[in-house]
């Protein structure tokens, strides 16, 4: 029992050491800041400039945070305040089932539907000439995805706000909505923010998915109908020739320790909030 | 200002009404363009036959290496991972019940690990890998998978064995029962459903993840036979056959998905089921 626990709480510390241990080679010889800041990416050449990659994850991320955010806000809003029970009794089993479907099921449906589409429809509508495997797909199937995941989060926080202050609100002759808007929402604010926050971490280490739509181009995208090329792409696409190139792997690491510490700030940030909300309660 | 009030509460509604049926559509809408472009590839030799000689060219064959491949693979990690997270969970709930901060300070480090994606763990076991010369195989990916999926585990069991009521404990407690006794004999017996519930999820996970088994398992045309072989996972297949450019592969690529969405969605009808008996049969408080 104990082995388990100290297994349990030694975890992420041995997988940050691990990863930053094999990442020390390409460090000793060029300077971290020069590393993250170029976008000189030619791996035959020792060059390993990630810009290109980070650049292509935040876009990809924030994208698809700007999609399923207001969308998880609507429904959680929704499904707390107003839903009548038959919607809920439809909606638990469908953000079950969607957060429960592997990413590379995600993938194939971005493929098959996000992608035709954005080259057939949205693309020519807009006046494009585009090959629809763009940042702008890769988005759309990462919304998708992580939608259940904030959603769930976004119910529970609008659960844990007390009835009174509702009740208070109406009976102060507010709408429901105003009592929405200007209450409960305020109210929710810090949880709203945090479940947001895990949607970005949850989002910038998709790798399957992404990399399927996303077109895995090595170019500084300049919008969002252009292909990107994020971090975990650029790892999983690579693995193959990673040790035949000198250095390559500890490249690839050092992509694995950058991709672990944003996403473990992100959560670490957010569940601290979401830990201080609990204990006000 | 009451009309604008109205107005804008009616707007506000029909964009509720509207992202909840987004989600609903985008969910039909997965499931069915798998069904539509999987079912005509998805025939009985597709799912009984290992890949023959061209299949990567559209000839012969099936994916029974990679479905055997990845229950291998997720049923061993999610039952190593189970032996692992139970003594944990069920020692957060009894052993350490009066020391909350420790625990809750557990809970925020398998809520941290939960989040970590796929593919650093994956990065992560390739690296273990290397270090002990091992090459890419079963035993890999179970490694990795496993510790990918114990915070899943663990965190799923916690939050059933909570709901526990402290009663229950202090009345085995009063009869003279042991910490461990509680634990294994009373404990588990209350939530057993829950657990399925849990570790089926985890399973979910287990075997729907093509990040961590992309470097650790390798890729195969056989059924493995001993825990050093490579093998071969759904997801990666699915994957594989994709990047063809040949339509036939491609077409299987669709089969191959709507297999894997089938045992997704068998795993989560089970589920339900589980936690909606443990909804009934549970004490309350």
């Amino acid at each position: 029992m104990v082995i388990g626990l100290i297994v349990v709480i030694l975890l992420p510390f041995i997988l940050g050491i691990g990863l930053y241990l094999k990442s020390t080679m390409l460090l000793e010889n060029q300077s971290l800041f020069k590393l993250l800041f170029s976008s000189d990416w030619r791996p035959l050449a020792g060059k390993f400039g990630f810009l290109t990659f980070i650049l292509s994850s935040v876009w990809v991320t924030v994208v698809s945070l700007l999609i399923a955010g207001p969308i998880c806000l609507l429904t959680a809003i929704h499904l707390t305040q107003y839903a009548k029970t038959w919607v809920l009794r439809l909606m638990h089993p469908v953000i079950d089932i969607l957060a429960g479907i592997p990413s590379v099921i995600f993938g194939v449906w971005g493929i098959l539907i996000i992608v035709p589409f954005i080259s057939d429809y949205l693309g020519p509508f807009l006046g494009k000439q585009v090959s629809g495997y763009s940042i702008l797909a890769g988005s759309i199937v990462l919304a998708v995805m992580i939608i259940p995941f904030i959603l769930n989060i976004l119910i529970e926080v609008f659960k844990t706000l007390p009835d009174e202050l509702r009740e208070a609100s109406l009976s102060l002759g507010a709408t429901k909505w105003q009592t929405i808007k200007l209450v409960l929402v305020r109210k929710a604010f810090p949880g709203i923010i945090s479940a947001f926050g895990l949607g970005v971490s949850r989002a910038f280490g998709e790798t399957i998915a992404v990399l399927m739509v996303v077109g895995n181009v090595t170019t500084i995208p300049k919008g969002i109908f252009q292909p990107g090329y994020p971090l975990p792409a650029l790892i999983a696409n690579n693995y193959g020739e990673m040790l035949s190139i000198p250095m390559y792997d500890s490249a690839l690491m050092l992509a694995a320790l950058v991709l672990f510490i944003v996403v473990m700030l992100f959560n670490l940030g957010s569940r601290f909030a979401i830990s201080q909300l609990e204990e006000k309660e | 200002m009451r009309r604008l009030r109205n107005i804008e509460e009616k707007f506000f509604r029909v964009l509720m009404f509207l992202s909840t049926s987004i989600i609903v559509i985008a969910l039909t809408l997965i499931i069915v363009s798998i069904l539509y472009k999987g079912l005509p590839s998805l025939t009985w030799e597709m799912i009984s036959q290992t890949p023959k000689g061209g299949f990567y060219f559209g000839k012969e064959g099936g994916i029974l290496n990679a479905i055997i491949g990845s229950l291998y693979l997720a049923l061993a990690s999610t039952i190593l991972a189970f032996l692992i997270g139970l003594p944990v969970a069920l020692m957060m709930n009894v052993h350490l019940v009066k020391h909350k901060k420790l625990v809750n300070a557990i809970r925020f480090f398998l809520d941290l690990l939960w989040g970590v994606p796929s593919i650093v763990y994956g990065a992560f076991g390739f690296t273990v890998m290397i270090y002990f010369g091992l090459k890419t195989s079963l035993l890999a990916g179970i490694f990795t998978v496993t510790l990918f999926i114990i915070p899943i585990m663990v965190r799923g069991m916690d939050e059933v064995l909570k709901t526990i009521p402290r009663g229950l404990m202090e009345s085995a407690l009063s009869l003279g029962s042991t910490s461990s006794e509680i634990s294994y004999r009373i404990y588990i017996r209350q939530v057993i459903s829950g657990l399925i519930t849990s570790i089926l999820l985890s399973f979910g996970r287990a075997i729907g993840d093509a990040a961590s088994v992309l470097f650790t398992t390798g890729y195969t045309d056989h059924i493995p036979t001993a825990l050093n072989q490579p093998t071969a996972t759904l997801p990666l297949a699915i994957f594989f056959q994709l990047s063809s450019p040949i339509p036939e592969v491609q077409n299987r690529a669709y089969a191959s998905a709507l297999v894997l969405t089938i045992i997704i969605l068998i795993i989560s009808i089970a589920s339900r089921y589980f936690s909606k008996r443990y909804q009934k049969n549970r004490i309350k408080n």
